[in-house]
């Protein structure tokens, strides 16, 4: 699901970089987080709790919280705030299952 | 490549930076490791890039001014390992670090840790849902990539960095909702009572209120002796509802950004063993030092926020001092030698420190902060409520390990990092006890998960070590 992001539109730079956020392209900032992409990408939520199932998204984008887990480029659980975005890398929601 | 120095520094912040440079100019070897992809830490986060691309002057002198430590580190001849996480040190002086995907290991005579602060955990209700992020958050990605939040977004809290942040979206262009001010209403007693800090910290002080009188001119709404706040909404934030004077009122959200100052960041110095106390004034434990930052482990040295708060200055202090103090530890600097060269560390330590008591009483965190109410999640990964953390205590349990064990509250992935200041807050009213009593989580490596892969790689010979 998509919501329009509680971020505005990042300011365009000559050197973006183009990734796959749940399979639709994405242009976001060289030097963005996987988690940063998520969020510009307007995903309503990144994860679902593995113990409630309900919906999360990135909280702290420092490394701490760990809410940013994400399926990056088909690896499990990546920090995604802590993930630097290469072109074309594949972000995907992490659902359910505890993985770590 | 070189794998052993004199020296190993774990964060790139203020802290880590002038300790490399200090280091370097005393003739030790030098290995800085730091998760970020650049150096600068929190405070100066991506400030070569904002400064190339013109954004720099915007964030303002004090972003700005880290651009000459973060230069003087570039050209000190130390190694930069950059987008590294550490996820083991050993006593001994042995530092893990990965890139996610592969692992190497460090070997330090000195080991300093400089790993910073993170943000106090604001658990209130709906503080899960997608949405509801930290004041520190949006920062990261303002500072970063130039993202700025929506107009519907709102901001709640206090601290010093809430109005920094709101000035600084003002400042770049974007408008923001408003912002739901927590502060308690008025000058405590104790601000009052450290005056002296107050008066040197004029300087500090102009500047918050030049952020608030930009506020102002850009209408920017702000609420004040707001006394509570929650999230609503279903899967995802859409209203807002704070208290003042007793009564509710509410408003239309896009996000929510929270924020009730920093704690150190204790997890490495824990998992080392080192001992800490607890500063009641920063409502916070922290790892005990001397004055040249070394813990009770003898390799081990801290410097910055994660030995106590006291912001960019003071780390940039603490960690010249501690480089002189690990040279003077290896032999290679005599006791009059680093006397000499500790004096003006010292003096600039005390002038910066100067405010730092007034800022504690000013911004203290609020009790219902430290012991939420029963239905409020406060371990985010395993969703524990207070209620849960309250009948454990009621059954028996005397302070956090015992409270992790039959709750499994703190044994998800971020291992207690979120909600450790609060189940030590809670245990501590409900027992009427000191929170240095109560405790708090045992820390074990891993600090991170490392895949399986990535440790047994680390075992064969050759690789890594
Ligand atoms: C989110 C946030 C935003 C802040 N913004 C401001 C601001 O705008 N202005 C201000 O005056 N103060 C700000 N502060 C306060 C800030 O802590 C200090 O001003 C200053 O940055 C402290 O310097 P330091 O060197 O102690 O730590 P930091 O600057 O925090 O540097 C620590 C470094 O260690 C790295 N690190 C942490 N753990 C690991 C690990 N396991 N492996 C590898 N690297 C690691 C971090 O990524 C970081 O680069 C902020 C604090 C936070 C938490
Ligand atoms: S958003 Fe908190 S760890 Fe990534």
């Amino acid at each position: 699901m998509r919501i329009d992001s509680m971020f505005l539109k990042p300011p365009e730079t000559a050197d973006a970089v183009t990734v796959e956020v749940e399979g639709r392209p994405v242009v976001v900032p060289r030097g963005a987080s996987a988690a940063a992409a998520a969020l510009i990408a307007g995903l309503a939520s990144t994860r679902a709790s593995p113990v409630t199932g309900e919906p999360r998204a990135p909280y702290c984008m420092m490394g701490a919280c760990f809410e940013c887990l994400l399926v990056i480029d088909d690896e499990p659980s990546q920090q995604g705030c802590l993930v630097t975005v290469r072109p074309g890398m594949r972000i995907r929601r992490q659902e359910g299952a505890r993985e770590l | 490549m070189k794998r052993d120095f004199d020296f190993v520094v774990v964060g790139g912040g203020p802290a880590g930076l002038a300790a490399a440079v200090q280091a370097r100019s005393l003739g030790l070897s030098v290995a800085l490791v730091d998760e970020q992809p650049a150096p600068g830490g929190q405070i100066y986060r991506a400030v070569e890039r904002a400064e190339a691309e013109g954004r720099a002057a915007a964030l303002g002198a004090d972003y700005r001014d880290g651009l000459a430590l973060v230069r003087a580190f570039r050209d000190c001849g130390a190694v930069h390992f950059a987008s590294r996480q550490v996820w083991q040190v050993e006593p001994e002086g042995r530092v893990f670090a990965t890139d996610g995907r592969e692992s190497i290991v460090l070997r330090g005579s000195r080991i300093l840790v400089a790993v910073g602060a993170l943000e106090r955990p604001v658990p209130i209700r709906g503080w899960t849902l997608p949405g509801v992020m930290t004041v520190g958050a949006a920062q990261v990605l303002h500072k970063s990539i130039g993202l700025l939040p929506s107009p519907g977004v709102w901001i709640a809290g206090s601290g010093p960095l809430v109005l920094h942040f709101a000035a600084e979206v003002v400042a770049a262009g974007g408008r923001l909702a408003g912002i739901l001010d927590t502060a308690r209403g008025g000058l405590p007693e104790a601000a009052i009572a450290n005056a002296a800090g107050m008066l040197r910290g004029w300087r500090y002080l102009a500047r918050g209120l030049g952020y608030l009188a930009a506020l102002r001119q850009a209408d920017v709404r702000r609420v004040t002796g707001v006394e509570a706040v929650e999230a609503v909404g279903e899967g995802r934030i859409a209203r807002v509802r704070w208290r003042v004077n007793g009564a509710w009122n509410e408003a239309p959200a896009e996000g929510l950004l929270l924020h009730e100052g920093v704690i150190p960041s204790t997890h490495m110095t824990f998992a080392l063993g080192c001992a800490h106390d607890w500063d009641d004034a920063q409502r916070c434990f922290r790892p005990r030092t001397d004055d040249f930052g070394a813990t009770d482990v003898e390799a081990i040295l801290v410097a910055g926020d994660c030995g106590g708060i006291g912001g960019a200055r003071v780390a940039e202090c603490q960690g010249r001092l501690a480089a002189i103090g690990a040279a003077t530890a290896l032999g290679r600097l005599p006791v009059p030698e680093r006397e000499r060269l500790a004096r003006p560390a010292r003096e600039a330590l005390a002038r910066h420190r100067a405010i730092r008591g007034f800022l504690d009483a000013l911004y203290a965190p609020p009790p219902e902060l430290l012991a939420p109410p029963d239905d409020v999640i406060v371990c985010r990964c395993e969703s524990i409520t207070a209620g849960r953390i309250r009948e454990a205590v009621a059954l028996g349990c005397r302070g956090p390990n015992q409270v992790k064990s039959f709750t499994r509250c703190g044994m998800g992935p971020c291992q207690g990092r979120l909600c450790g200041p609060t189940v030590t807050g809670t245990i501590a009213a409900e027992l009427g006890v000191p929170p240095a009593q109560a405790g708090a989580f045992r820390v074990r490596p891993p600090l991170k998960p490392v895949r399986l892969g990535e440790l047994a790689a680390l075992a064969e010979p050759g690789e890594g070590a």
